[in-house]
Formats: C-alpha cells, structure tokens, sequence
C-alpha cells in the first residue's frame, strides 16, 4: 500500500507542477463553461446543468462526457509510455514492487488530477444555487455519472499508455477506443435487432443518460465499475507482458 | 550467493545469451567483460528479475529470479545501462522516492539519503533537479540509487560508459570502495577497467561466456613479451630471414612505412626474445631503431579466445 501511495503521490506532484495538465484543465475548464453558458442563451433559461451534462439541444450526447473522451487520454498518456521512452521503467520493474501496485498507483494520481478539475466546475453549480433555485437532484446524480464516466475514461487511457512507449499513439488509440464506446449506441440504431441492443449496452453513453435524469441505478454504477477494472486488469497484463517481450 | 545454471535467453529467434553459467560469491566483484552486444545487458537484466530466461535458472540467495521475483528484487541494487532518471525530480525526492519503491520506512530514507549522498559526492546537488546535472552526475546519482536501500548484491550495468575520464576513475573507485562491503556484478567492454576492479572476470562473447579468469593473468596476456614490434635500419630482403632465423620466433610481419622497416615478430608464448633480437640486428651491422612489446589487445583475446587458436 506504501509504494501505491508513493507511485500516486509522485504522479500527482508531477500533474500539479506540468505545463500539459494545466492546458488540459484550461480546455476543460473553457469547454465545459461553453456547455454551461449554452442553457442561459435561451429566451426563458431553466436553471439546470442539462447542457453541461448532455449538451446543447440539437446536439445531443456532445456534453461533458465528450469532452472528457477526448482529455482523459491526454492527462494517461504520459504515465506508462514516458517511463518506457527513459528507461525508468526497468527500476520499477526491478524493484520490489508488484505490477497491479504501479498501474493502481498511477490511476489513482490521474483520478485525483481528474476530480480537481471536475470539482472546478462546481463554480457553475453555485452560480445556479445563488442566482436561482435548481433542482438538486440531477445535479448530484449528473456529477456521479461524470466522476465515473472520466474514471472510465482514465482506465482506457491508462491501458493504451502501457502498450505503447510513445505518448501521441497512446492518446490517439484511447481517443479512439473512446468514441467508439461513445458512439456505440448510435451502432444500435443502424444495426437493431439484439446485435444492437448488445452495442447498446457496451457503449459508455447510454448508461449515462439516467444519471443527466437524476436517476442513480445500481446497474450504471456496476457497467462503469466493471469498465474501470476491466481495462485496469489489462493494463496491469499489459506491464507484465513487457517482461515476455 | 548468486547461481546461474544453463541460462538462455532468446529475443525472438535471436539468442542473446546461451547456456550461461556462473556463481558469485558472497563479497566478491565479479566482472562480465565483452565487446558491445555480447549478451552483457540481458545478462544483468536477468539476474535483477527485469527478463525472466528463457531456460536455466538463476538464484540468488537462494531465491529463484522467476519464482521469487519480489525477493529477489529486494536483495538487488541495479544501474540499468542508460541511467534511469526522472529528470523533473530533484537528487533528494529521487533518492526518497526509489527508497520507498524499495519499501524503506520513511525515518531510515531520510539517514540513508545523507549517507549515499556523502559516499557518493552529491552534496551541492540535493536540490538540484536531475535534468541540470551533467552526465557524470547523473551516473552517481544512478550508482546513489541503486545503494540507497543497502542490497546486499549490487548490478551495474556500463557504470562507466559515456562519462568523462576524471569522472570514470571517481566512479571505478566508487565502485571499489562499495566492492568492499557488497557482492558487486558489473559487466564493461574495457579491460583494463575491469581488470582494475574486479576480482574476478567472465569473459562473454556472443552470448557464451568463453573464459574466467583473473585480472591478473588477462593483464599479462594484454602486455605479453610475445609479440613484439621491431623497427630496423637495413635491407629488410636481409632482415626479414635473418628475424626468422632466431630460435623461438614464430612468425614475423614486414611493414615498409615511408622507407621506415618495421617488423612486427611473433614469439613461442611466454618467451622473451629482446635480446636475441637485439643482438641479431647490430652483429649483422644494422641498426636498431626501436623496440616494442605489443601484447595483445582486447580484440585478439577475444579473437584467440574465440577461435581457440594460437595467434
């Protein structure tokens, strides 16, 4: 447990004084504010987070969590592919530390670094709180969904980071992978039938929406719990495998 | 301490090292010496536990490297060929950082920092980031991290490469001094450099280990009286069979170099000839310009090691 803490604590220390992790937070900050605004622009505003959720009307599912898709890569693609391009990689490996302690070490760092910046956006919601009288729960609901939805996201990031020694390819591939899982619902409706019942269910998007409703359901949390460990438990084969290469 | 018994390791279809076997003592430095790409890096990767072999085994203390990983990584210190730093960190958060990698609790980090920044001559640059050293630096700051939790066998891999020459004696008697104390493997493409530290050296080509032996007796083959460089002030038609012709020489090569005769004469081994040949040159009326012990280079003991044949 010690040598997870210091994985993440050095991580950590790492995003806070890089010039990457800010530009990111910059971007996200501006584009979820962009969501955020988008709702006041209308004639008679209601006071909710629903474009910051789901994005603007129109434009359905291009909220946040897209936004997230598209960063969450940037913010893993270093952890993993950096230490293979210097060569740090051999002394975590020759030292006394197990594989599952170095990726679970690394993603609690980048969840951290994610939850800060999802926190800054919490700006918005006391704007609402002061200048109007939103309905609590979405609000709440929605923020569970975008925690676990950009911890989702952070895990993909993680494993293509781990496969790869150079940072652009693992952020492109997760970029991909990402959309594919976003985009995944949208496959249900070209191809219908169970095949796309089943896509539907796989994609991260669908099992958003209750969440942007104010609707918690065990199952959501379950589907990204299950996302999260999956693609932890690759990565973590994905480290040990550098051994077989 | 360590055991290695029949070790292979394959990248692919390419064998990087094959059936190597060798033990190290407890206390001992022991040397891998041989030219670039020789099988001295998976060499050492495979006794810190990084590649698993892909036959034989190897133990240390008693540990299985494959099947006792973490204990053995543990009991190991290890400097990678290309020193792995995190440039962005400063000496003492690196040091802290890998001495908990290594699980230290945190109030020992905090005396062994000091100590190995003392035995390694780090003092101006504890708050130093890493990227700001110079290389020479960054090599202690790597020989630094590899001591900070006192393991009992220590691996390093071409601690010396790519460093300037003040700073490579600095190192080699760093390692000297650590040599005292710990079970050191180290592995080199310099002879002399071995020679100097080791107490025993594996010579290595193509990934089989082609001799063991001691510095001193690799030494004597690097300055041998066997071979010896001659040049003479004559008609070399007359010098060359007059050369022959001395008891014990085997062979000689002519070289004409600007009309400067040099001849390069191979003796029976261990025989000295100087002055056999000294004589043979100033009876005949020639004169003797200089004289030269050659001994062999690295090269050729590699090559005559090798090839199993006398030069």
């Amino acid at each position: 447990m010690r040598t997870v803490r210091a994985v993440a604590w050095k991580e950590i220390q790492i995003f806070f004084l890089s010039p990457t992790a800010y530009i990111v937070g910059l971007i996200f900050l501006f584009l979820t504010g962009v969501l955020f605004v988008w709702n006041l622009g209308d004639p008679f505003p209601e006071a909710s987070l629903r474009t910051f959720f789901l994005g603007p009307p129109g434009f359905i599912t291009t909220g946040t969590i897209l936004v997230m898709s598209l960063l969450a890569p940037v913010l893993t693609m270093r952890m993993i592919a950096e230490e293979q391009k210097l060569g740090t990689i051999e002394l975590l490996l020759t030292s006394p530390v197990r594989d599952w302690e170095i990726i679970i070490g690394k993603y609690l760092a980048s969840l951290v670094f994610f939850l800060f910046l999802l926190a800054m956006t919490g700006f918005y919601v006391i704007l609402l709180f002061v200048y109007a009288s939103p309905d609590a729960g979405p609000i709440y609901a929605g923020y569970l969904g975008l925690a676990l939805y950009g911890a989702a996201a952070l895990a993909v990031g993680l494993l293509t980071s781990t496969l790869t020694n150079n940072q652009i390819v693992a952020a492109v591939v997760a970029v991909g992978i990402l959309l594919a899982l976003f985009y995944a619902d949208q496959a249900f409706e070209a191809v219908g039938g169970v095949a796309g019942e089943i896509f539907a269910e796989i994609g991260m998007t669908t099992h958003f929406y209750d969440f942007a409703r104010g609707v918690i359901d065990t199952k959501h949390i379950v589907y990204y719990i299950s996302v999260i460990a999956f693609f932890l438990f690759l990565s973590v084969r994905a480290l040990e495998s550098r051994r077989w290469r | 301490m360590i055991e290695a018994s029949g070790v292979t390791h394959y990248y692919g279809p390419y064998p990087a090292i094959q059936d190597v076997s060798f033990d190290v003592r407890k206390g001992e430095v022991l040397g891998f010496l041989g030219p670039n790409g020789a099988g001295k890096t998976t060499t050492m990767r495979i006794l810190t536990g990084f590649l698993p072999p892909t036959s034989g085994s190897v133990t240390l203390d008693g540990y299985d490297v494959v099947e006792k990983s973490l204990e053995v990584r543990r009991r190991v210190g290890y400097l990678p060929e290309t020193v792995p730093l995190y440039t962005d960190m400063t000496v003492s958060n690196y040091l802290k950082y890998m001495g908990t990698l290594r699980g230290m609790p945190g109030s020992k980090i905090r005396s062994r920092i000091d100590d190995v920044i003392d035995v390694c001559r780090l003092g101006d640059y504890r708050k130093t980031h890493i990227g700001k050293l110079s290389k020479g630096f960054r090599q202690r700051v790597g020989i630094a991290q590899a001591i900070i939790h006192e393991p009992e066998v220590l691996v390093l891999d071409e601690p010396t490469i790519g460093i300037d020459p003040i700073q490579v004696v600095e190192t080699r008697s760093l390692i000297q001094e650590l040599g005292r104390e710990q079970t050191v493997v180290l592995s080199s493409h310099i002879l002399p450099e071995v020679s100097m530290i080791c107490e025993r050296v594996l010579i290595i080509h193509e990934g089989r280990i082609v001799a063991e032996d001691t510095p001193e007796n690799l030494a004597q083959g690097l300055q041998g009286v066997d071979r010896l460089e001659v040049e003479v002030g004559g008609p070399s038609a007359d010098v060359l069979p007059a050369l022959q012709k001395i008891e014990g020489v085997i062979s000689v090569g002519h070289r004409n170099n600007q009309g400067r005769h040099t001849y390069v004469i191979q003796a029976q081994p261990g025989r000295d000839l100087r002055d056999e040949i000294s004589r043979a040159v100033i009876s005949n009326g020639w004169s003797l310009r200089g004289m030269q012990m050659m001994g062999m280079s690295l090269e050729e003991i590699f090559l005559r090691l090798t090839t199993q044949e006398d030069l």
